[in-house]
């Protein structure tokens, strides 16, 4: 396999057009003076970022109060859902690598199996449950209970569900590779375990902790088929998303995008640097 | 072990514990017990298949659901013959920085949403859009195309959203081959399709379940692919749990049809584990 066969060649080279086709076509119209995002090209433009509606009767995404609360909302989501996932799993990872107790194996088996459901079937069981349980409460406490109603409190329980195997796993790989030795070392020159855990263990877990707060800080962004089940009136991007593509939108929709790709590029490349010096 | 050990492992198991009791278990056990509960009055219901019944008489929900099943195994075969190559090429020709670089190439449109790669798919397929503008401006067309709504449309979008999912478990298990393995084999005389089938693929197979697996998981449970690329064609069984969970407000109808999806995924699942006896664990590390 020396010498690859020019067949092999172009056929990776038009795999990876294909892989960028549409992520390119998405990038280049969001600066089409068009009111729609579909050719002909009629020159560029930076209104569906910056614009009001003054020249296409639509403003642009910066100026467009509907754009700017969806990405709050998401915001509003991920941002609670990174660090209960990076806590969460890090007690989950001790709990794994450390603890010693009956039915650990079983437990271990458990925190998997949220990876294997499908989104869509996790939102509507969490969906039926809360509500059940908030039935009941109502009835019981003679109060309202919104927060176990579809919005974005239960779409931040949704996510979480799967989102915590993830960190889970990314934090217990990472505590799998400790030294033991040097909490032992820490504690013979007569540190406290408080101190232990602040000055030795968690900078050690630190680029596992980072990485698994980004990679929560992306699942959750772009999580969909969970978040659809769970969403009350105020919608999350891709949510907001979903709707204007079904109805048919302006190029705002592709300028969207577009600061998404960025976004989530710099947060990817973030994650790539931390994980680096992980290894 | 003394009680002070006993109280901090019980406090350190409380989030775990909540997190698959609460979040996981319990509501399983919610839409079990809905699914097989039949409505006889308005707000009265009582234990019965009548919702499964109504699966299996209805024509459109269970073809929606072996249409579903199909066109996943069909997308999972399409993901691994495209893939293949390429995690070939990426373990074993490619070297240094071209290595990383066709690796990262490939992560980073996974990173992006998939509602926006499925934009870039509506905008180049629809017929105002770009391939159909293109071949009009060529001269291959002389009126718009319409190449959305159609099921090669949503084959199409789900193989793309599932390939990096087969790139990277397949790329791993090629990697770990041992080159002088292939040398033995040329040199016992087997041509390049015989090395490839008898030495290449039996090695990567840890690889090519895993990927297998993960990529039907994903397609079978996508919602907003087949929806937004198939349109009224695109009939997926995740838009028949919708429409009963959120528009038609039927939940026992809704919470049967997501067993009976949570039923077929595990079901493959377990079949593609039991089939490589490999465990849970490894398989999911190995994505």
């Amino acid at each position: 396999m020396n010498r690859p066969p020019l067949l092999w060649k172009f056929y990776i080279a038009a795999f990876y057009i294909f892989l960028f086709a549409p992520l390119v076509a998405v990038a280049v119209f969001a600066f089409n003076a068009s009111p729609f995002p579909s050719p002909p090209w009629r020159g560029f433009t930076l209104e569906w970022f910056t614009g009001t509606a003054a020249v296409f009767g639509k403003p642009g995404v910066l100026q467009d109060p509907i754009w700017l609360t969806t990405i709050g909302n998401s915001l509003k989501v991920a941002l609670p859902v990174a660090l209960l996932a990076v806590v969460i799993g890090t007690v989950n990872a001790w709990l794994l690598e450390r603890a010693q107790f009956p039915g650990k194996t079983f437990l271990a088996m458990m925190m998997l199996w949220p990876l294997v459901i499908p989104g869509v079937v996790l939102g509507i069981s969490i969906l039926a449950f809360f509500s059940r349980v908030a039935n009941t409460l109502e009835d019981w406490l003679q109060m309202d209970l919104d927060p176990l109603r579809p919005g974005l409190s239960l779409v931040v329980l949704g996510q979480l569900s799967f989102i915590l195997s993830i960190s889970t796993l990314i934090i217990a790989a990472r505590l799998r590779k400790f030294d033991r030795s040097l909490e032992e070392a820490a504690f013979d020159l007569g540190a406290s375990r408080a101190r232990v855990l602040r000055t030795i263990t968690l900078p050690f877990l630190r680029p596992a902790l980072v990485g698994a707060g980004l990679v929560a800080l992306l699942m959750s962004f772009e999580n969909f088929n969970t978040t659809l089940m769970l969403v009350g009136s105020d919608a999350p991007l891709p949510i907001t998303m979903y709707g204007q593509m079904r109805e048919g939108a302006t190029p705002a929709i592709n300028a969207v995008s577009l600061l998404v790709m960025l976004a989530v590029g710099g947060i990817a490349s973030l994650f790539a640097l931390t994980s680096k010096s992980q290894s | 072990m003394t009680t002070a050990q006993r109280l901090t492992l019980f406090l350190m198991m409380a989030p775990a514990i909540l997190w698959l009791g609460v979040l996981i278990v319990l509501p399983h056990v919610e839409i079990l017990i809905l699914s097989f509960s039949e409505r006889v009055a308005p707000r009265v219901y009582q234990f019965g298949f009548g919702n499964y019944l109504e699966f299996f008489t209805e024509p459109l929900y269970w073809r929606t659901f072996a249409r579903t099943a199909i066109m996943s195994i069909l997308v999972t075969a399409i993901t691994l013959v495209l893939a293949f190559p390429i995690a070939l090429y990426i373990a074993r020709v490619a070297q240094g920085r071209v290595k990383a670089m066709l690796l990262l190439l490939c992560l980073l449109p996974f990173w992006v949403s998939e509602l926006v790669r499925t934009l870039g798919w509506m905008m180049l397929l629809r017929e105002t859009g770009i391939i159909s503008y293109m071949l009009r401006m060529t001269g291959l067309a002389d009126q718009p195309v319409e190449l959305l709504y159609n099921d090669g449309a949503v084959i199409l979008g789900l193989v793309y959203g599932g390939l990096l999912f087969m790139i990277v478990p397949l790329a791993n298990a090629l990697e770990s081959l041992d080159p002088s393995v292939v040398e033995a084999g040329y040199d016992l005389g087997g041509s390049r399709w015989t090395v490839l089938r008898r030495i290449v693929v039996p090695h990567a197979m840890p690889g090519i379940v895993a990927g297998s697996i993960i990529v039907f998981m994903l397609t079978v449970g996508n919602f907003a692919t087949p929806v937004l690329l198939g349109g009224k064609n695109g009939l997926w069984f995740t838009e028949q749990i919708y429409a009963q969970f959120i528009t038609r407000f039927n939940w026992p109808q809704g919470a049967a049809f997501g067993m009976l999806l949570l039923l077929l995924s595990s079901a493959i699942v377990w079949a593609g584990l039991r089939l490589t006896r490999q465990g849970l664990g490894t398989t999911l590390r190995q994505a």
